[in-house]
């Protein structure tokens, strides 16, 4: 028995409701929420790599490698809005963020 | 051989990122993230993309893992608390998350490629050539844009993080129209000083 598609695709969904179950659960903490949100495009990944090698064709491969680009530069700027926001705030609780509602 | 390592790597994946949801401190969260993507890149080389696994080691262990590690250590924050709420919203959690699992596997369990869709291939893989090799060829003439907006992104993401987090020191700088405009009176003042007294 080889590993099929199906096999990638089932492990990525698990992983893709994994991150989304982290986001709900851990609301408070935006650290882990950032590493859910990488966890999803992880899962994204692993789909478009396994279609790719399924197909034979490379174009999966390159929309994965820009989704790697994308994902650093988000967590790059994530991160640095919340060192300035702990820096102004001291505290990283992500309920208080109100204070740009109209 | 092949089946018997995806079940490995997938096995400690999908462990490693229920402990990155779970575990109480962070620290050990973005150690378990590591752990996921080291095996996240194990399964990219059993699915044949080589160079894929190779940047997700060295982008996301090398760096983005180890900028997680920086923030989380270098920010003094009261975990515990934030931890505080997470058995309230555990069941919303739970309930959110089942609905997301059984949708997607509903959908893994049932699709097709569309017959139309299946005949063009976008880049097709050459044989004799190595993974690297051919994304190479793909991504420097049929993506080049794409690429250079990638680099784009990424020097966007480099001065946005750059300017948000750098702290302006005060520094000393010559101020050309005030030191000529300085005259004795402002600045030199005449003390008569008693005798045997001092300042």
């Amino acid at each position: 028995m080889a590993v099929s598609l199906t096999h990638y695709l089932v492990v990525a969904a698990i992983l893709f409701t994994i991150g989304v179950a982290g986001i709900i659960l851990n609301r408070k903490n935006i650290i882990v929420i950032l590493m859910s949100v990488e966890l999803i495009l992880l899962s994204v990944n692993i789909n478009l790599v396994a279609f790719s090698s399924a197909r034979g064709d490379l174009v999966g491969q390159v929309f994965a490698l820009f989704i790697l680009t994308v994902a650093a530069a988000e967590a790059a700027i994530g991160l640095a809005i919340l060192v300035t926001y702990y820096r102004n705030r001291g505290s990283i609780a992500v309920e208080d963020i109100n204070a740009m509602k109209g | 051989m092949a089946v018997a390592f995806f079940y490995l790597f997938s096995a400690i994946m999908l462990a490693s990122a229920f402990m990155v949801i779970a575990a109480r401190n962070p620290v050990h969260s973005v150690l378990f993230l590591i752990l996921a993507f080291v095996n996240a890149a194990g399964l990219f080389m059993l699915a044949g993309a080589e160079f894929l696994g190779m940047i997700l080691i060295v982008v996301y262990v090398g760096a983005v893992a180890v900028l997680f590690l920086f923030v989380v250590m270098m920010l003094d924050v009261d975990f515990a608390e934030l931890k505080r709420g997470f058995l309230q919203v555990l069941p919303i959690g739970a309930i959110v998350g089942a609905v997301v699992a059984i949708e997607l596997i509903l959908v893994v369990g049932s699709w097709a490629i569309a017959p139309e869709g299946s005949a063009p291939l976008g880049a097709p893989m050459k044989p004799g050539l190595t993974n690297t090799q051919a994304l190479g060829q793909v991504l420097y003439t049929q993506y080049l844009l794409f690429f250079q907006l990638a680099g784009l992104v990424l020097l966007t993401a480099m001065i946005g993080a750059i300017v948000l987090t750098l702290r302006h020191k005060v520094v000393k700088r010559q101020n050309i129209p005030e030191q000529n405009a300085r005259t004795q009176a402002g600045v030199v003042e005449i003390k008569k000083v008693p005798f045997r007294a001092g300042v």
